[in-house]
């Protein structure tokens, strides 16, 4: 019997400490959602309740029915048979089961048939799902593309596609990349042609669409002609018919189960959501925030995986008379592991809270201004003044833009180095196909590259970093109650301090090129100062997570040191040895 | 066409195959203290093949328990599924049963609901592992009966008002090898492991009757026996104490069954343990027979001298 959410101590206990009681009362509407819909909530501790029992759910489906059949997964891939993609059996069983399970709409409003769950309980489902199966994690996963049509598409759209989703009838993609515009989205080629019906026509051709073949995709496209920028991009719902073709599927290193399609539309009909133009700057931005999300989500359970492999592998491996776990040089890997682990994972669900937040604020001043606007009574409740709740949704929104990066990029490639190291505990034998580290490495690789590489999630990052958005964050977190581990919070504020002096020696340089070098490192190490806290907070309640707070400290600190140095000391005028060096 | 009926026979059970340390007491007998409650595990596909059933044509799937009052989470998990509605049988008059009282009480209430067209249920508990009850009950309602169904091949539903019209065709597994039989409805068919993978809960239904607790209200209304009727809901107590009427669970005692008490519980039940014998496998070494025609004639010739054969 194997459930990844009973066995994941670490996980029950991010959900019990998670600060959900506000973000659950705004979601709910007060709770008045109980009157119209026999499944919803009538309390916190009854969401609570229901958020544990669904957890325990998936986490039975993704031990015992999705795990099992990854490996044949991997092997049998997704094919092109005749133009039409065909899923690997353990993909369709699966989906089948979390179609069974009602778990398709996890965030969408009950009316369209969702759960209307919290973020952060749909990215744990999602973790979950994930440490069984990566590759049908993105088929699955992509349901959340149907958040993006509840955000911005007119009711109609709304009423006509939502619970088609809900209901897992179909599932989606993202059509946005292109051979010559894939980070740089702003180049998109892709055509859009209004008709006198108001509906539009695509026609182009879209490069490395994850589940391109899915029943409905969000096209971006060029809907104004001559425009060569992003204000020249709209957001397209399409539906699959004879009109787009799949050109070929790719042969990758990892993600087996998980079909990346290339599409070519030839006049293929389709519909606009919300409005022209704002198809990159705000509907891609909204989609790309939530997927990035779902990604970090994915490397947290891959490594998770990896984690619990080399463990096992450790202890019951033999050598020298003894397994190889009771080697130190072998525990030192897997403690790294398992820190590394929980630190992202503190700050995968420091984020998660954050959108949820700021979400649930957006959803609160919308209904406060449709009562403003029909005459009504503002709703009952706490949260009516909507200049406090506007106050506040602009520093939701600034921490989402850089909590959201900084936790994509933690998370990725924290993934790949725990692959990494569990293949090396399992020495020889992880470079074989026998044992499954070596997906898991395969697969970890794609996570710090798509949906942004990690450079990418760099560039996101460094404004807040430098600007007050970081400080204004750590300053509220110092202010916190430490006092069972004063000695320790005096090494994470020294920390601090380093990070606070480089930050100072970059601002002050005012050279864009030294900025951009050292980018990397800020976001490091802001990184590891924010898991510090957040450990540290984890850490006063809890005799284990104090050890693995000392140990992340320990190394963290050596690591903040370490890149503040190079910072610090660093001389602008030696990056014009840059292009030298980097020449090929 | 009239809506197909299926009641479907479930019943709660310790966990055997999970068995940790304390799972025997002392004389033998099952602790059951020790271990968890579980579905027991073939009653839940027969639920899965109701539920395929239902996914196919119009029905309305009724399971269907006996056991003490913390039995209901069966009950739960089998709404948490998509039954329609669920009975509880508790009564003390009911306790110490063996299959011969259970079938009695199961039979009745089925009788009770004005009868089936489809009877469902696993082929065995892992607790008695008797495999009784299903042919009893059948039995006693007067009904065909398909035993060890490995796959339902088959149904074409009963037409309206004409009674013993429709049938179904169904694979039972037999010794060495499958057998399809044909039976008019109503029928009785005890479903095994190999038949389906049973469908995980839905969290919505979870989310929906995960309170409900197994308290009839005290005047249930019977209109709920014509499945036509609008005001066919019974209601159950929820947690806060107020009626929950989402879904239609009732709990039926003796006098509810009109049953014989002679008939019930353990003073209807006749079979008696006599001895139990607490068998310890000494661990011995394996030993290799070569697959050939000598070997295995060596090997059946050993075993008839050890009177395990013949």
């Amino acid at each position: 019997m194997s459930n990844f959410f009973t066995d994941n101590a670490d996980l029950r206990q991010t959900l019990r400490s998670l600060d959900l009681a506000r973000v659950v009362r705004l979601r709910e509407d007060g709770y008045a959602q109980a009157r119209d819909f026999a499944y919803a909530p009538g309390d916190f501790d009854d969401a609570l309740d229901s958020y544990t029992r669904t957890l325990e759910i998936v986490g039975d489906i993704a031990g015992e029915f999705v795990e099992p059949r990854a490996e044949d997964v991997d092997r049998a891939g997704a094919e092109l048979v005749e133009g039409e993609v065909v899923y690997a059996p353990g993909i369709v069983e699966s989906l089948e089961r979390l179609t069974q399970a009602d778990l398709m709409g996890i965030t969408l409003p009950r009316k369209y048939g969702g759960l209307n769950f919290p973020v952060s309980v749909s990215v744990m489902i999602v973790e979950m799902v994930s440490r069984a199966d990566p590759a049908l994690m993105n088929i699955f996963g992509l349901q959340d593309i149907s958040e993006t049509v509840n955000k911005f598409a007119d009711d109609e759209m709304k009423a006509a596609y939502l619970p088609r989703f809900a209901s897992g009838e179909v599932t989606g993609s993202m059509a946005l990349t292109e051979p010559e515009a894939g980070s740089d989205l702003q180049n998109v080629q892709l055509k859009a042609t209004e008709q006198p019906d108001g509906t539009w026509r695509l026609n182009g051709v879209k490069r490395f669409i994850t589940n391109g073949n899915g029943r409905i995709s969000l096209v971006l496209a060029r809907s104004e002609e001559g425009t060569t920028d992003a204000r020249g991009l709209s957001m397209f719902l399409y539906e699959r018919d004879e009109h787009m073709r799949i050109r070929r599927l790719e042969d990758k290193l990892g993600i087996h189960g998980s079909p990346t399609c290339e599409l070519q539309f030839d006049d293929a009909p389709a519909l606009l959501i919300g409005d022209r133009r704002r198809g990159l700057t705000t509907y891609v931005m909204s989609l790309m925030n939530g997927a990035r999300i779902a990604i970090a989500a994915q490397a947290q359970g891959i490594a998770e995986a990896a984690f619990r492999a080399a463990a096992k592998y450790a202890a019951e491996r033999i050598q020298f008379g003894a397994p190889i776990g009771d080697l130190t040089a072998v525990k030192g890997l897997l403690a790294d592991m398992r820190v590394g682990i929980e630190a992202a994972r503190a700050l995968l669900y420091e984020t998660a809270l954050i959108v949820d937040t700021k979400e649930v604020l957006e959803h609160r001043i919308a209904q406060l201004q449709a009562a403003e606007k029909a005459g009504e009574a503002p709703p009952a409740g706490p949260d009516t003044d909507i200049k406090t709740l506007r106050g506040e949704l602009k520093t939701y929104t600034r921490l989402a833009a850089l909590y959201t990066p900084l936790a994509k990029a933690c998370c990725t490639e924290m993934a790949n180095q725990v692959a990494y190291d569990s293949l090396q505990v399992h020495g020889g034998s992880g470079y074989m196909r026998d044992f499954a580290v070596e997906r898991y490495a395969r697969d970890a690789r794609i996570t710090n590259i798509y949906e942004g590489t990690t450079q990418l999630q760099v560039v996101a990052a460094i404004g807040g970093v430098l600007g007050g958005t970081l400080a204004g964050r750590l300053d509220q977190y110092d202010a916190e109650d430490f006092s069972a581990t004063l000695e320790l919070l005096a090494r994470v504020r020294h920390a601090r301090a380093r990070l606070a002096e480089a930050t100072a020696r970059v601002r002050d340089a005012g050279d864009v090129r030294f900025r951009d070098f050292h980018a990397r490192r800020l976001t490091e190490m802001a990184i590891d100062v924010n898991c510090a806290y957040l450990m540290l907070r984890a850490a006063q309640t809890d005799a284990r997570r104090l050890l693995a707070a000392e140990y992340f400290v320990a190394a963290a600190s050596a690591r903040v040191e370490g890149a503040a140095a190079q910072v610090l000391g660093g001389d602008p005028s030696l990056l014009d040895a840059l292009t030298t060096l980097a020449s090929g | 066409m009239p809506q197909l009926r299926i009641v479907v026979l479930v019943k709660q059970v310790p966990d055997t195959a999970n068995v940790t340390g304390e799972a025997m007491k002392e004389d033998g007998t099952i602790n059951r203290a020790a271990l968890p409650a579980v579905f027991n595990p073939e009653d839940l596909n027969a639920l899965e093949e109701a539920l395929k059933l239902k996914d196919r044509h119009d029905a309305r799937v009724t399971v269907m328990t006996m056991g003490p009052p913390a039995a209901v989470q069966v009950l739960r998990d089998s709404l948490y599924r998509g039954a329609d509605e669920v009975i509880l049988l508790t009564d003390r008059a009911f306790a110490g049963a063996d299959t011969l009282a259970t079938s009695y009480a199961l039979s009745l209430a089925v009788r009770k609901l004005g009868g089936a067209d489809l009877v469902l249920c696993g082929r065995q508990a892992i607790d008695g592992d008797t495999a009784q009850v299903g042919p009893q009950t059948a039995e006693k309602l007067g009904y065909p009966q398909i035993t060890c169904v490995s796959r339902i091949d088959e149904l074409s539903a009963p037409a309206d008002g004409e009674a013993g019209s429709g049938a179904i065709t169904a694979t039972r597994s037999i010794e060495g090898g499958f057998e399809t039989l044909t039976s008019p409805l109503p029928c009785l068919l005890t479903v095994t492991g190999e038949a389906n993978d049973p469908r995980p809960a839905s969290v919505k239904m979870v989310m929906t009757y995960k309170g409900i607790a197994a308290e009839a209200m005290p005047e249930y209304d019977d209109s709920y026996l014509n499945p036509e009727s609008d005001d066919a809901e019974v209601c159950m107590l929820g947690r806060d104490g107020k009626p929950v009427c989402r879904a239609k669970v009732v709990q039926w005692d003796h006098e509810a069954l009109v049953a014989d008490r002679e008939a019930l519980g353990l003073r209807g039940s006749p079979t008696r343990v006599k001895e139990i014998e607490s068998v310890v496998l000494a661990q011995s070494e394996a030993r290799m027979v070569t697959p050939d025609e000598a070997g295995i004639a060596e090997l059946v010739h050993e075993l008839i001298e050890e009177h395990i054969l013949g």
